[in-house]
């Protein structure tokens, strides 16, 4: 059987040679709940939650890792000729009229009143880490702090802090988390992100620690009574404040993984039908779990879907990638309206840059694209954003842009707006006084919000 | 013979005095016993004295199993293996704690563990907010590992922290006045004051600060063309940065030409100086005894009482008297009838647990945890670091608790609440259990799998027998003990009703694994 690697076994390396640092915790943010109590719990602003009235209550942020070509999405140049376009030279019409996207997104064609597309994301960074980092954080990293990204800040304004009672985290990432920086910044461990580990399209989805492969639920049942009735010594000191800790956290564990809230994760609970929609792929069915976390009242939910760093047989690997996301995010955009989660919901999709616009037909990319910071292209849709829209343009070979530059931290904020959270607002750090976003005095680059769009 | 007799009547005289009132219920088997054998110490005599005087009922001595996986994990991080304690329950000899004492202390395992506790206090990593990076890491950490295998004394190793100059690579002390936060004079005075005094500057008046901070205003950094070398050297030609005042009050003289932070060194482990023994022995007690006898045991301040202050001061004149001799203090300790109790109360008085009555249930580091579920079931762990390390090399079958580098971690380690190692505070170490841990432990593929896969765990299997011989074993290596009558009767029933005979045993490891004995200290 082809035995599904979770992330802590993931041969990144031999242990020997600690190349990657990936800050993979799964769901360190629920470990400090018990810990929580009887602490000091860092203040929320009072002033966020009144002073923009935002609609959106959750987040669903499909995180293309590796950078797709804005080219052969959104952006479409047929104009530029083949050394650009390839062989997508005929782009689609949408219904909405004047909009016309890559050939291959034939699903998400039938739905653009439903979304708007960016098409002036810009930073200018072409480096993974950094650019990553700046997208979802806002800021540029070498000011000392690390900063938290935008799950961690929602998290940290939505989550435990603001009333979210849930035994499932407020921050969930399918299946892995980023790896290269820390989400949760000077936040702390608290807000880092549950990664659940598995493979959704897998049955069972072996979230960890919630459902183990191989250990069925009658299985559990049992072993929770052995265990009950094993624990000699615990029985001696019921009183003992640890003992006392540890079966409280025993008992919410178990809560996850045998009561209804873990079978959030069960896809089976699902029709075919539905789960055919989404497409029976990691990156569908992770959306479709997405949309079960966000029905239930999870505030974050990132999706790292990976693959999108193209260097070399880029067209292939697009005509293989490109149905499975037009699938997967039409589904999203579609199932969530029908079940009147959209107006609540904000979907973006992008990844930390786009791609050269020019073909690099020489060997040994035989057909690639490289890393492009200065222009890319991001998809938007519900929780208040307008559909049917396009803001800013690049120009007609897709390599600078045009007009209406956005900058990440327009469009953080934009979410954060919509969200009720004030993105003036402070986050707690021992020394300095850190706002939601970037103010004008920090000198961050911005091209303002999307209020062409709210 | 005659002064074996001796002995013998004045342990009879501290038994006496112990037994007048007894715990109202017979010891509970198999974790405690009704007496022991080892005559009362100093440090009992004051304890139980003190007890007696509060009316609080000592806890029962623990039974040689509890003491043999107690000083395992206390003394070297390590779980005892099942040939260990069966060695050690068979042995009939009155004195085989002290021994096993002796022989713990001797481990290299000793030096692996205390110089993971010196790395926290001394904030070793290479990473941010600490910036030591790598190779000075590893210089810094094995001149700590090797002052701990080498005993040396507590005095000089503090003295040579505070006066080294040189690089950062070869002079690997020096690397103290780099792991800080703030390399100002003031910065590098509350370090110094949280690291040797036990003492929280951040509480202290200005002017004790700047006093302090006089003595390290003439350190000076400077770089070389070597990657992150960095020369850490006294500067005469740097001014004070105001008059050099001793945390104690009394101001310092400095000679021309002197570095001042010998001066200051000179005063700090001055036998004459109470502060610098007293926090160093009260930070040893609560590392063995989960809880200082000035608690917190890194915020010493005289609005913080000691809670029996005569334990205090004769732990401290024992330590000076010895030359600051450490491996004897935890040998002083470890033979105490006190670290012996048992960890069921006896007592529900509230001061219990502040007076020592029983031994502290903690749950176990996050290092010695998963090293402990690792040597059970033969399996090994993968560490990450948040930037490439091309050429750190960590052999296959090291251990967690030798880990060098704060900043190499695994996901478990850091949902187990190890130590940042940012502000080299003790309460940065969080071993408080939470939910997403105990799910981990539940419920995880990565703790499944060990107990099913793990060549350990396959050969235990193997193995067969009753279910009784399969207890017993499974028994002996997780949890250091033989199982009782009644858990045996309850696994022959549990394989009675199991359709197959795996699941049965490896629902058993599971069932250790995830119980309070295995899980805590106690």
């Amino acid at each position: 059987m082809d035995r599904e690697k979770r992330f802590w076994e993931k041969p990144i390396s031999r242990r020997d040679a600690l190349r990657y640092g990936f800050w993979s915790v799964a769901g360190l943010l629920l470990a400090d709940r018990l810990l929580g109590q009887g602490q000091t719990q860092p203040a929320v602003p009072a002033a966020s939650a009144a002073k923009t009235a935002g609609k959106a209550k959750a987040v669903i942020q499909v995180w293309l890792w590796g950078g797709p070509s804005h080219l052969d999405t959104f952006d479409p140049k047929p104009e530029a000729g083949y050394d650009y376009c390839g062989p997508f030279s005929k782009p689609i019409p949408t219904n909405v009229d004047g909009i016309f996207i890559n050939e291959l997104l034939v699903e998400l064609a039938k739905c653009a009143d439903k979304y708007s597309l960016i098409r002036s994301m810009t930073h200018g960074i072409n480096g993974h880490e950094t650019a990553a980092y700046l997208v979802q954080t806002g800021r540029p990293p070498g000011d000392q702090i690390s900063w938290p990204c935008i799950g961690a800040v929602v998290s940290f304004f939505k989550g435990y802090n603001a009333g979210y009672k849930k035994m499932i985290p407020p921050y969930i990432v399918i299946t892995q988390p980023q790896g290269r920086f820390s989400e949760s910044g000077f936040l702390g461990s608290k807000y880092k992100p549950f990664a659940t580990g598995g493979d959704p399209a897998k049955t069972p989805f072996t979230v960890e620690g919630i459902v183990a492969e191989g250990v069925t639920e009658e299985r559990q049942l049992k072993r929770r009574e052995f265990l009950a009735s094993m624990n000699s010594f615990g029985s001696l000191i019921p009183g003992n404040p640890e003992v006392v800790l540890e079966a409280k956290a025993r008992e919410e564990a178990y809560g996850l993984l045998l009561g209804e809230e873990g079978k959030i994760f069960d896809l089976t609970r699902e029709t075919q039908e539905m789960r055919d929609r989404y497409g029976v792929n990691t990156l569908g069915q992770s959306c479709l779990v997405a949309r079960r976390l966000v029905e239930i009242g999870v505030p974050y939910v990132t999706i790292n879907s990976g693959g999108w760093d193209t260097h070399k047989q880029h067209f292939q690997a697009m005509r293989q990638k490109l149905p499975q996301l037009d699938k997967a995010l039409a589904a999203l955009i579609g199932d969530l309206h029908e079940r009147g989660l959209l107006d609540t919901t904000v979907v973006w999709c992008c990844g930390e840059f786009g791609r050269t616009p020019k073909v690099d037909w020489s060997p040994p990319w035989n057909g690639g694209r490289n890393h492009f910071g200065a222009v890319f292209s991001c998809l938007v849709a519900g929780g208040g954003f307008k559909g049917g829209r396009v803001v800013g343009a690049s120009d007609a070979k897709g390599e600078t842009v045009k007009e209406r530059p956005v900058y990440p931290c327009d469009l953080l904020g934009s979410i954060y707006e919509l969200l009720g959270i004030d993105p003036d607002a402070t986050l707690p750090h021992p020394t300095r006084t850190c706002y939601v976003t970037p103010r004008p005095e920090e000198g961050v680059k911005m091209g303002g919000r999307l209020k062409e769009i709210m | 013979m005659r002064i074996r007799t001796a002995t013998l009547l004045v342990w009879c005289a501290a038994g006496l005095a112990l037994a007048d009132s007894p715990p109202g219920r017979p010891p509970v088997a198999p974790y405690e016993v009704a007496g022991l054998q080892t005559p009362a110490t100093q440090i009992d005599r004051i304890v139980f004295d003190h007890l007696r005087k509060r009316g609080i009922q000592p806890a029962y001595p623990c039974s040689d199993a509890v003491f043999l996986r107690r000083a395992y994990i206390d003394v070297i991080g390590t779980l005892p293996t099942a040939t260990e304690a069966a060695e050690f329950l068979a042995d009939p000899s009155p004195n085989k704690r002290t021994a096993l004492i002796d022989r713990l202390l001797q481990r290299p395992e000793f030096a692996d563990y205390w110089a993971m506790k010196w790395g926290d206090v001394l904030r070793i990593k290479a990473e941010f907010p600490v910036n030591l990076w790598p190779n000075a890491v590893q210089a810094y950490y094995r001149w700590v590992w090797e002052s701990v295998r080498d005993n040396k004394p507590y005095d000089r190793f503090c003295r040579e922290l505070l006066t080294s100059s040189g690089s950062n690579f070869r002079v690997p002390p020096v690397n103290f006045y780099r792991a800080v936060q703030s390399k100002k004079p003031e910065g590098i005075a509350a370090a110094v004051a949280l690291t040797f005094l036990c003492s929280r500057a951040e509480k202290w008046p200005k002017e004790r600060l700047d006093g302090m901070a006089a003595f390290f205003s003439q350190v000076a950094y400077k770089s070389t063309y070597e990657w992150k070398e960095e020369i850490v050297f006294f500067d005469p030609d740097k001014p004070l940065s105001g008059r050099p005042i001793f945390p104690d009050g009394t101001e310092a003289k400095i000679p021309a030409g002197t570095d001042p932070r010998e001066v200051f060194a000179n005063w700090l482990i001055s036998p004459k100086n109470p502060y610098f023994a007293r926090a160093a022995v009260n930070r040893v007690w609560f590392w063995l005894m989960g809880r200082g006898i000035i608690h917190e045991p890194d915020d010493i301040r005289p609005d913080n009482p000691p809670s029996i202050p005569e334990l205090l001061a004769y732990l401290e004149k024992e330590f000076v008297a010895s030359g600051y001799d450490q491996k004897r203090l935890f040998r002083l300790i470890l033979n105490s009838q006190v670290y012996q109790l048992s960890s069921i109360p006896a007592s529900n008085h509230p001061d219990a647990e502040t007076c020592f009555a029983s031994y502290c249930v903690r749950r176990m580091d996050a290092e010695v945890l998963i090293d402990a579920i690792c040597q059970i079931t033969g399996t090994t762990e993968r560490y990450q670091s948040p930037i490439p390390e091309p050429f750190t090399y960590i052999p296959e079958t090291n251990r967690t608790i030798t880990l060098a580098d704060g900043s190499i971690t695994s996901s478990f380690l850091e949902l187990f609440g190890r130590p940042s190692r940012d502000s080299g505070t003790l309460s940065e170490r969080i071993n408080r259990i939470s939910t997403e841990q105990r799910l981990h432990l539940l419920n995880s593929s990565h703790i499944n799998r060990k107990i099913t896969q793990g060549p350990k765990m396959v050969a235990l299997a193997r193995q067969g027998g009753t279910p009784e011989e399969v207890a017993k074993r499974l028994y002996l290596t997780f949890l250091s003990r033989y199982p009782t009558e009644e858990e045996i009767r309850r696994y022959t029933e549990y394989v009675s009703a199991s359709v197959k005979p795996q699941e049965a045993f490896e629902d058993l490891a599971w069932t250790l694994v995830n119980s309070v004995e295995f899980l805590y200290r106690h």
